[in-house]
C-alpha cells in the first residue's frame, strides 16, 4: 500500500529519477562501454552496463584460423596486457603438445609479462587520477609507460600489439643490450615512483575521494568471480602466479599483494604495490639471465590432439583463462576466453549503487576496465 | 621623465580636451564609453595572456612544451584559437529553449564585466569611484550563476542540467565564505570603497598588518573564489570526466568561447579583488615599521610603477589558481558542500569575530 503513487499537490515539490547514458562515447568509460545510470539527483540508484559496442567476434574468428594465427587476435582483447594474452594462448597450445620451453624463453616471457603489467598499471594510475579529476598524473604515467614501450619496440618491433610470445618460445631473440636496457629502465622507474606518491597518493582530496568509497566485500568479490587487483583488494587470494604458477613463477620470490580495505583506496594500493612486485620479479630474472635457445623448434602447422585444454594466467587486470576444444585439426573447434574485465565489470554495480555520480567514475577507474577485453 | 607621468595626468588631459570640444553631458557620456572600452581591452589582453600562461603552466607541470608552433614561443596560439572559434557555427540543440540558450553566454559575460566598474586600477584610475565598490562587486558576482543555470536548463541535456545545478549549489554556498572574508578586510580597512581600501594599505598590506585573521581571510578568499570561478579542484560544473563538459556541453563556436572567456575574466576579477583587499592592489610593498632602513626600503619600492604591482599581484594569484588546477583531483559534490558549510564558513565567522576583536583593541599594525 505504501508504494502507491500519490498525486502531488501543485504546491508540493515533486522529484523523479532520471536515466543518464554514460557512454558509449564518454571521457570516463575509456572505450565504447555504455552504462545506463538511473540517478536521483546526484545519487546513483541503478546501473545497467550495455556491452557489444566493440564486439569483434574474436572467439568465432579463431575457429577459422590456424592456432598460430589465432594468437595474434588475443593481443587485441586486452590491449594493455597484449604480451600476457599471447602468453596464455601459447601456454595452452604448448601444454597440449607437451612442449618444454627453454629457460631463456621463459625468462624473456616473464620479463615481458611483468613489464607489460607495469605499463598497464602506469596507464591505469594516470587514467584513474584523471577520472578523479587530476590531469597531470596522466602525463607522468605516460612518461614512464613510454620508456617501457621503447623497450618493447626495440625488442619486438611493436609497441601495443606485440605478437611476440608464440608457442615454443618467443618470436625473436632479445637485443644483446636487453639486460642493461631493462636495468636502466627499472632504475629510472624506481626514481620516478616518489612523484606518484607526492602527486596523488599523499593528496588529501584523492584520499578522501577513494577511502571508504566503492565497498566490495569479500563475499561479493568471490560471487561475482572478480579477479586480479579488484579481488585482492577485497582480501581474496587469487593470484594465478602464486596458485597455478607457470613458466617459472614458482621459482621467483614475490608477494601476492592482498589488502583487506575493500574500497577504492585498497584497490589503488594494491595496484601501486603490484608495480613494486613486478619490478622485484624482473630484477631477479635479470641478475642471472639465462643463455641458450629463445625458441624450441616446433612444426610449421600445429595440430592439437583431440581434447580440451585450459590454461590460466594473471594479466594486469586479473585471471585470463584460455579454453581450447581441439578436434585434431590445425584449427580449434572452439576457443573460449575467460577475460578478467568481463567479470570485474560486475563489480561496478554493487560498489556504486547509493553513491554519487563522481563515485561511479572513481569506481570504474579503480576496477580498471578495458572495454575490448569485456566484449572480445 | 616618462615614468613620472601618472595615469591621473592622462585622464585629466583627456577630460579637459573633451570639455573643450563638447558639452559637459556629452563629455560624461564619451568618458563612460571610453573607460568601458579601455577596461574591456585591458581585460581581453589579460585574458589572452592568462590563456597562454595557463597552457604554459600546464605544459610545465605536465612534462610538455605547451603551445610552441604559432608564432615565437607559440604566443599567437590563443589568437589562432579565437579565430577558429569565430569561424565555427554556433548551433543550438534541436529541442533547446533557443532564446535562453542564446542569451545565457551573453548574460554570464555581462555580469562578469559589470564587476569591473568599481575596480581601482591605478592611483586615481577608477571607472566608478563609489563608496560601496566592494558591496557592488559581491552583489554582481552572485548573479554570475544565473547565466550558468540558464545555459544548463535551456540546453535540453541532462549532463548540462546536472552541471548547472552543481554550479548553482556551489556558487551560492561559496559566496558566503568569500563574502565573510571580504567583510574581514573591509572591517580592517574601515571602508567599502576600493580606492579607500587600497589607500588604507599605504603603510603596509593588510595581509601583513592584519595579523592572523587577515591571512586566514586571504586563504579562505582564494579557496572560495576558486570555487566561485568553477575552477579545479572545484570544477564540478564542468567535471570533464563525469559530465563531459557540464553546463556548456551543447555550446559550440563563439558561444562556447564566451563561456571560456568568462571563466578567465572571473579569474582575473577575483584575483584583482583579492589583491585589492589583502595585497594592496596597486600599492607598492611597504613595511609598517618606523625604522630608517624601512623608510629607505619603502621609498625604493615606490620606484616600481603601480601598474607593475597591480598586474604582478593579479598574475601571482592567478598562477596559484592554475597551480591548484593542474595538481589537485576534483572534489565530490557532497565533499565540496561539506568543505564550505562545515569548515570554511564556521572558520570565516570565527575569523571575522577575531578580526573585530583585533580592530577594537587596535592590535593591528
Amino acid at each position: 500500500m505504501e508504494n502507491q503513487p500519490t498525486t502531488p499537490s501543485p504546491t508540493e515539490l515533486r522529484t523523479e529519477e532520471f536515466v543518464v547514458n554514460i557512454g558509449p562515447q564518454h571521457p570516463a568509460t575509456h572505450g565504447v562501454l555504455r552504462i545506463e545510470a538511473t540517478l536521483d539527483g546526484e545519487t546513483v540508484k541503478d546501473i545497467l552496463p550495455h556491452l557489444g559496442y566493440i564486439h569483434r567476434g574474436i572467439e568465432k574468428m579463431t575457429e577459422s584460423m590456424p592456432y598460430k594465427q589465432s594468437i595474434y587476435l588475443t593481443s587485441r582483447m586486452d590491449y594493455l596486457s597484449a604480451h600476457i594474452n599471447n602468453h596464455a594462448c601459447s601456454l595452452a597450445i604448448e601444454n597440449a603438445l607437451g612442449i618444454e620451453v627453454s629457460a631463456r624463453a621463459k625468462a624473456i616471457r616473464i620479463i615481458m609479462d611483468e613489464l607489460q603489467r607495469l605499463t598497464s598499471h602506469e596507464l591505469w594510475w594516470g587514467s584513474c587520477a584523471m577520472d578523479i579529476g587530476a590531469v597531470t598524473p596522466f602525463f607522468l604515467g605516460f612518461r614512464d609507460r613510454e620508456r617501457i614501450l621503447e623497450i618493447f619496440e626495440a625488442n619486438t618491433g611493436n609497441r601495443l600489439t606485440m605478437n611476440y610470445i608464440i608457442p615454443g618460445g618467443v618470436m625473436r631473440d632479445v637485443l644483446p643490450s636487453f639486460v642493461t636496457d631493462v636495468k636502466e629502465l627499472l632504475k629510472k622507474i624506481k626514481g620516478y615512483r616518489h612523484e606518484y606518491d607526492q602527486l596523488i597518493t599523499g593528496n588529501f582530496i584523492f584520499q578522501h575521494r577513494t577511502q571508504g568509497v566503492g565497498y566490495l566485500s569479500k563475499e561479493q568479490a568471490i560471487s561475482l568471480a572478480c579477479s586480479g587487483p579488484v579481488a585482492r583488494a577485497s582480501g581474496v587470494s587469487c593470484d594465478v602466479r602464486k596458485h597455478y604458477p607457470y613458466d617459472g613463477y614458482e621459482k621467483l620470490d614475490f608477494n601476492e599483494v592482498i589488502d583487506y580495505g575493500c574500497d577504492n583506496w585498497a584497490r589503488y594500493l594494491v595496484h601501486m604495490e603490484e608495480m613494486n612486485q613486478s619490478i622485484h620479479i624482473i630484477e631477479q630474472l635479470l641478475d642471472n639471465f639465462p643463455t641458450g635457445e629463445y625458441r624450441t623448434k616446433i612444426k610449421g602447422i600445429i595440430k592439437l590432439p583431440e581434447g580440451e585444454y585450459y590454461q590460466r594466467v594473471e594479466t594486469a587486470r586479473g585471471e585470463l583463462g584460455v579454453y581450447i576444444v581441439a578436434d585434431g585439426s590445425n584449427k580449434p573447434y572452439r576457443m573460449k576466453f575467460r577475460t578478467p574485465s568481463f567479470s570485474n565489470l560486475g563489480a561496478v554495480k554493487p560498489t556504486t549503487v547509493g553513491l554519487k555520480i563522481a563515485d561511479l567514475m572513481a569506481n570504474m577507474s579503480t576496477i580498471d576496465l578495458v572495454v575490448p577485453d569485456i566484449d572480445r | 621623465m616618462i615614468s613620472m607621468i601618472e595615469f591621473t595626468d592622462i585622464t585629466a588631459w583627456i577630460h579637459s580636451l573633451l570639455l573643450s570640444v563638447m558639452t559637459p553631458t556629452w563629455t560624461y557620456i564619451v568618458e563612460l564609453a571610453l573607460s568601458g572600452v579601455t577596461a574591456l581591452v585591458v581585460l581581453l589582453v589579460c585574458v589572452i595572456i592568462m590563456v597562454y600562461m595557463e597552457r604554459k603552466v600546464a605544459g610545465f607541470m605536465q612534462l610538455r612544451w605547451g603551445p610552441n608552433r604559432v608564432g615565437p614561443y607559440g604566443i599567437f596560439q590563443v589568437i589562432a584559437d579565437v579565430i577558429k572559434l569565430l569561424l565555427k557555427e554556433s548551433f543550438s540543440p534541436n529541442r533547446a529553449d533557443k532564446v535562453m540558450f542564446n542569451i545565457a553566454p551573453a548574460l554570464a559575460l555581462c555580469v562578469s564585466l559589470m564587476a569591473l566598474a568599481p575596480i581601482s586600477w591605478a592611483p586615481g584610475l577608477t571607472m566608478w569611484d563609489t563608496n560601496i565598490g566592494i558591496l557592488f562587486i559581491t552583489a554582481i558576482s552572485s548573479m554570475g550563476v544565473i547565466g550558468i543555470l540558464m545555459a544548463g536548463w535551456s540546453s535540453n541535456n541532462k549532463y548540462s542540467l546536472i552541471g548547472a545545478m552543481r554550479s548553482g549549489a556551489q556558487i551560492v554556498s561559496y559566496e558566503l565564505s568569500a563574502g565573510l572574508s571580504i567583510v574581514t578586510a573591509v572591517a580592517l580597512a574601515g571602508t567599502l570603497s576600493t580606492n579607500g581600501i587600497i589607500q588604507s594599505q599605504a603603510d603596509g598590506w593588510w595581509i601583513l598588518k592584519g595579523q592572523i585573521p587577515a591571512i586566514i581571510a586571504f586563504l579562505i578568499y582564494v579557496i572560495a573564489s576558486t570555487a566561485e570561478c568553477n575552477r579545479a579542484p572545484f570544477d564540478l560544473a564542468e567535471a570533464e570526466s563525469e559530465l563531459t563538459a557540464g553546463y556548456h556541453t551543447e555550446y559550440a563556436g563563439m558561444q562556447f568561447g564566451i563561456f571560456y572567456l568568462n571563466e578567465y575574466i572571473n579569474m582575473a576579477i577575483v584575483s584583482i579583488i583579492a589583491s585589492t583587499l589583502f595585497l594592496g592592489g596597486w600599492m607598492p610593498f611597504h613595511l609598517p615599521f618606523d625604522y630608517p632602513v624601512v623608510h629607505v626600503f619603502n621609498h625604493i619600492m615606490d620606484f616600481i610603477p603601480t601598474w607593475m604591482w597591480f598586474f604582478g599581484k593579479m598574475f601571482l594569484i592567478i598562477f596559484f589558481m592554475m597551480w591548484f588546477r593542474w595538481t589537485f583531483p576534483r572534489l565530490r559534490i557532497d565533499q565540496l558542500l561539506k568543505l564550505e558549510w562545515k569548515y570554511l564558513l564556521p572558520i570565516s565567522i570565527v575569523n571575522l569575530l577575531f578580526a573585530a576583536v583585533i580592530i577594537v583593541l587596535h592590535w593591528h599594525l
